[in-house]
């Protein structure tokens, strides 16, 4: 665990979120945000470690240090408020996101395009998501635990709805709002429909090195 | 946490047909306390009744004690964060189809019974009765059949602004739920709010269901509903997608659309439903009632379903 490691506590509706600063600075930041099931990293990536800002990440509901909610109810949309609370707090950012933290990134991307500097896209738990249009989905219930992760964040996150289309529009909105060539950036090696929806828009570059992504926004 | 609306100062208005439920109790759903009210004698054959959203079960109260009267045990609910359910951290529909499940189970186990929804009631059966086709004996939906986005044919790059229009609004609404509350105001002032978007339902019935959805403290009366729940949103799912599967439903089915249209309603037309019904399925348009036609004529609606029900079994 690093030294430098803080954490605050962000107050979302009834959910206690943490933000966890790996390496402070005034300007610059850095988001990092984890893939299904995972938590925050507790020190700086050594992908990161170049950057020359700030570097946080943040657990989502469900997950890491934040709260555990009581009967679940996740959605991709509730996590995207999420990370839209740790930019109220921080300022504008560049956001890392693996898996499930990826299609988060591309979402508050779309959603606070001026404020996110950039959104990278990466490998990790909860990359795919559920189907691209409705099936048939058993009423599930999950048995209740006292510690993160959520059995339900993992079960209904591991199944939303990600429809191509959907998740387009967010790479619109990046594009019409952030200022930057190219918002988005997809070093993913994996991917499922929504991801190849993506990279097809222009506004998207794709790249093998997470470090040289990240030095297009540093 | 979880924590349910407390009403400090109970006072009930009159409404001519309007009845309170017989019982009220509140059952742990894996953790959400989901609030239960029945109807009629707890020995008669189950009838479940869901609301739509932003409602609750208590707006049954004219039209559920009519099913009781025939012989019906009215079984409704409040859906998570309505009513006296529980407020929690999170909603959507999954939990809201798992909450129901949980309800259904309560009332009649395993076995089949009828079900009558109106509006997110309605289609939250529909879903169920995909999802678990063995809680249905039959099924009726009062206007509760998406079937199209209010605004189809804009384009592209209008939609675009639309959707980012929504989304700021709402992750404004989001970071402000923490300490958000339900505007407090008089009963009248309560039941005005609601006019707005229930624009047909009569002043008295409005002010009816303020005495019964609503809690009082020393400011004001307040709606039950929990504050960080709000109308309009934006997420991945799609009205069309909810019509497609009703044509796979195995039990009788009827449906009820309305001539009027109103601002909680889906208005879906005749058309847009008959490509999809079962082969046990019919619907009709009822003329000269909005969204609420359960509400506007609880006896003539009952009536109709009535006699697609057949007697209480």
């Amino acid at each position: 665990m690093s030294a430098d490691l803080t954490t605050v506590m962000l107050t979302h509706n009834r959910v206690e979120l943490a933000l966890h600063t790996l390496r402070p600075a005034d300007d610059r930041n850095l988001l990092l945000l984890h893939g299904l099931g995972e938590a925050s990293p507790t020190s700086v990536p050594r992908f990161a470690g170049c950057w020359s800002g700030g570097v946080h990440a943040l657990d989502f509901t469900g997950h890491g240090a934040s709260s555990l909610p009581v009967g679940g109810g996740y959605t991709a949309e509730m996590l995207l408020a999420d990370v839209d609370m740790a930019i109220r707090h921080l300022g504008p950012v560049t956001v890392v996101g693996r898996g499930l933290g990826a299609y988060i990134a591309l979402l508050i991307a779309g959603a606070r395009a001026v404020d996110v500097r950039g959104a990278i896209l990466v490998d990790g738990p909860g990359m795919s998501g559920g189907p691209t249009s409705p099936t048939s989905q058993p009423v599930v219930t999950a048995e209740s635990v006292d510690t993160t992760p959520d059995p339900y964040a993992i079960l209904e996150l591991g199944r939303d709805l990600r429809p191509p289309d959907y998740a387009t529009s967010f790479v619109r909105l990046a594009n019409e709002g952030s200022g930057l060539d190219e918002p988005i950036t997809v070093t993913a090696k994996f991917r499922p429909r929504w991801l190849r929806a993506v990279v097809d828009e222009p506004g998207v570059r794709e790249m093998s090195s997470l470090a040289d992504a990240l030095a297009r926004y540093g | 946490m979880v924590r349910r609306p407390r009403t400090l100062h109970h006072v009930t208005s009159e409404f001519p047909g309007a009845r309170a439920p017989e019982r009220e109790y509140t059952i742990d759903a894996k953790g959400v306390g989901i609030a239960i009210h029945e109807w009629g004698d707890a020995d008669a054959p189950p009838l479940l009744m869901a609301h739509g959203g932003f409602d609750f079960a208590r707006t049954f109260d004219a039209f559920a004690p009519i099913f009781a009267d025939a012989g019906w045990r009215v079984v409704s609910w409040d859906h998570r964060g309505h009513g006296d359910s529980a407020h929690t951290h999170l909603y959507s529909w999954d939990a809201d189809l798992r909450d129901a499940s949980a309800v259904f189970e309560h009332a009649a186990g395993r076995s089949a019974v009828p079900a009558i929804g109106h509006s997110k009631g309605g289609a939250l059966c529909l879903n169920l009765a995909d999802a678990e086709p063995f809680r249905f004996r039959k099924i009726v939906n009062i206007d509760g059949m998406p079937s199209r986005r209010p605004v189809p044919d804009v384009a592209e790059h209008e939609r675009t602004k639309l959707l980012s229009g929504e989304i700021t609004s709402w992750l404004d609404h989001r970071a402000g739920t923490a300490t958000a509350e339900r505007k407090p105001g008089t009963v009248e002032e309560l039941a005005e709010r609601r006019r707005r978007m229930n624009p047909r339902l009569r002043p008295d019935w409005l002010r009816y269901l303020v005495s019964v959805g609503a809690f009082e403290r020393d400011d004001g009366w307040r709606w039950k509903l929990d504050p960080s729940i709000r109308f309009g949103g934006f997420g991945p799912w799609r009205p069309e997608w909810a019509l497609p599967k009703m044509a796979s439903l195995g039990v009788p089915f009827y449906g009820l659309l309305v001539e009027h249209s109103e601002p909680m309603g889906w208005d879906t037309r005749i058309d847009d439903v008959v490509p999809y019904l079962p082969d046990s399925g019919h619907v009709e348009e009822v003329k000269g009632v909005g969204h609420f036609a359960h509400i506007e004529r609880p006896q003539a609606t009952a009536a109709r379903i009535m006699e697609f029900l057949g007697a209480p079994r």
